[in-house]
Formats: structure tokens, sequence, C-alpha cells
């Protein structure tokens, strides 16, 4: 292989884990809380961080990267504990059978107007995933010497992870609500701890692999909550009845 | 007026979006977030400290929900 070849695909792949977690914060959101807020957050995000690759171009690497990571890491952390909770809660009391679509009342998703908290999270995750990609593919571009081809690949990555994205959302909006909000209570608060730590300075062990390491931690001390949850409602329902 | 009223709702909704309907679990998170930020620094690489409170946290606070349900009974 030839080195645009090498630029092209070690930019595409390392672009690519970075683009996942964009586009599954959004889908996440979009079928949580509605697409339109979640759809104007991207747009938004998107614009912001075109207007800040033009304006530096290649002094993008001079952005610290790490206080905005802890930044935008904590908030989605402490956001997506609220929804883990709340998601625990909810499948404990309604099983997997979840909730109506459309009822979402004490998320206090607003009819009409725009969801600020959808807006935000989706503006969040497309500026930060995509400021990561730009540091990307400006690093391994001009390392090389091939910028235009780091770019094309850099692109190329978010367009094909956001086509698949949406390609599997009409199987994301079959998952019953409650579930899903305890699934991306979980994702949020997975990205949110892992950026967090990274900006703060830590060194995980597996690197990128301990999203994965997060995310069955969590997945699997929801599991442990929602069966107390469900044994201490039966016992609850028991001492009513005697 | 209405732009002490805007403001205030601005207010009110990060508060609500960062902090939510339990303040204690988000101020004991951004407590694990800052020692975890003085570990590092003193070459502990804690990064087993925050995922360990947020989770410990939650169950707590899922503990004094359910606590409180008992007691309305």
């Amino acid at each position: 292989m030839n080195g645009i070849g090498i630029v092209l695909l070690t930019t595409f792949l390392a672009s690519s884990v970075e683009a996942i977690e964009m586009v599954t914060i959004v889908i996440g959101v979009g079928v949580t809380r509605g697409w339109r807020s979640a759809v104007l957050g991207t747009v938004a995000g998107f614009a912001v961080l075109a207007a800040i690759v033009a304006f530096l171009g290649a002094a993008l690497a001079a952005i610290p990267i790490g206080p905005l990571r802890l930044l935008v890491g904590a908030l989605l952390l402490l956001f997506g504990l609220q929804w883990y909770r709340k998601g625990i809660v909810r499948v404990a009391t309604r099983g997997l059978a979840g909730m109506q679509v459309g009822a979402v009342e004490d998320d206090e998703v607003p009819s009409a107007g725009i969801d600020w908290t959808s807006f935000l999270l989706a503006f969040k995750g497309v500026l930060l995933e995509g400021l990561e990609v730009a540091l990307i593919v400006v690093s391994f571009g001009a390392t090389a010497g091939q910028l235009g081809p780091a770019i094309v690949a850099g692109a190329a990555a978010i367009v094909v992870v956001g086509a698949i994205g949406l390609a599997i959302n009409p199987l994301v909006a079959r998952i019953p609500r409650s579930l899903l909000q305890l699934i991306v209570g979980t994702l949020l608060a997975s990205f949110g701890t892992f950026w967090a730590l990274e900006g703060l300075g830590v060194n995980w062990p597996q690197g990128d692999l301990d999203i994965a390491l997060l995310l069955t931690f969590y997945g699997a001390s929801a599991a442990a909550s929602i069966a107390v949850e469900q044994r201490a409602r039966r016992n609850g329902l028991r001492v009513a009845l005697s | 007026m209405s732009i002490i009223r805007g403001a205030r709702a601005l207010v009110l909704f990060f508060y609500r979006f960062v902090v939510g309907d339990d303040p204690t679990v988000a101020a004991v998170v951004l407590v694990s977030l800052v020692m975890t930020g003085a570990l590092v620094v003193h070459a502990i690489n804690a990064w087993w400290l925050a995922p360990l409170t947020g989770v410990v946290m939650t169950s707590v606070s899922l503990w004094r929900r359910r606590a409180a349900l008992t007691r309305g009974h």
C-alpha cells in the first residue's frame, strides 16, 4: 500500500471510532426525545465545527482538547446518570414493555418549540467528536504530508458511519422507551466518564476499548439495581396486601 | 423584565440539565472528578473512581427514593 493509501485507511479508521460515538449520541437522543431538536443541535454543531476549522485550519492542533473533553464529558456524565437512574426505575416498574411512545410526561419534552436538552446533547456530541476527527485529520495528514487525502478520509468516515446510523434507526426506534432511556443513559454516562477522565489526564489501560468496559460495568450495575427495585416493589406489595 | 425572566429560565434549564432532581448525585460525582484529578497529579491513575462513584451514588439515590415512597404509604 502506498503513502496515500496508508493515510486514507488510518485516518478513516481512527475517524470512524470518533464518528461512531457522535452518531450513537445523536441517534439515542433523537429516538428518545424526538428528532427535530436533535437534528437542529447536530446542524448547529457541524456549523460551529466548520467555522472553527475554517478559521483555525492547521492551527487546530493548538486547541486544548483536554479541558474541552473534561467539560463536555462531565456534563454528559451528570446528565447521563439522570437518565440512567430514571431508566432503572422505569424498567423495574414497567418491565421491557416500557411505556407508550409520546408519553414522556416527566422528561418535560416540550410539545412545541425547541427541546434544549436534546439540542445541547446533540450539539456537544457533534462538536467534540467532530473536533477530534478534525484533529486526527490534521495530525495524520500533516505528519504524512497528505492533508488532502486525510480530509477525504475523515469526511468519508462521518458520512459512512452516519449512513449506517440512519439505516439502523428504525430498529432502534422499536426498542421500548423505558429500556431505550436506560440504554441511552448508560451510553451517555459511559462516554461522559471516558471523556471527562481523559480530560483530567487519566490513562485508560486499554485505550478506547475501555468504553466497552464502562458500558459493561454500568450495564451490569443497572441490571443489579433493577433486580433490587423489583424485589423491593414485590415486598412492598406483599406488605400492602397483608 | 423579559431579560430577567429569560436569564432565570436559562439558569433553571442548566440546573435541571446538569443537576437534575437529585443534587447529591451531581455533587458527589463532581467531587469524585476533582479527586481523580488530584490523584492523577500525584501519579495515581485513578480511572476507577468516577465510574464507581456514579454507580454507588445511583444506588444510594434509588434507595433514598424507595425509603421516601415507603414513608409515604
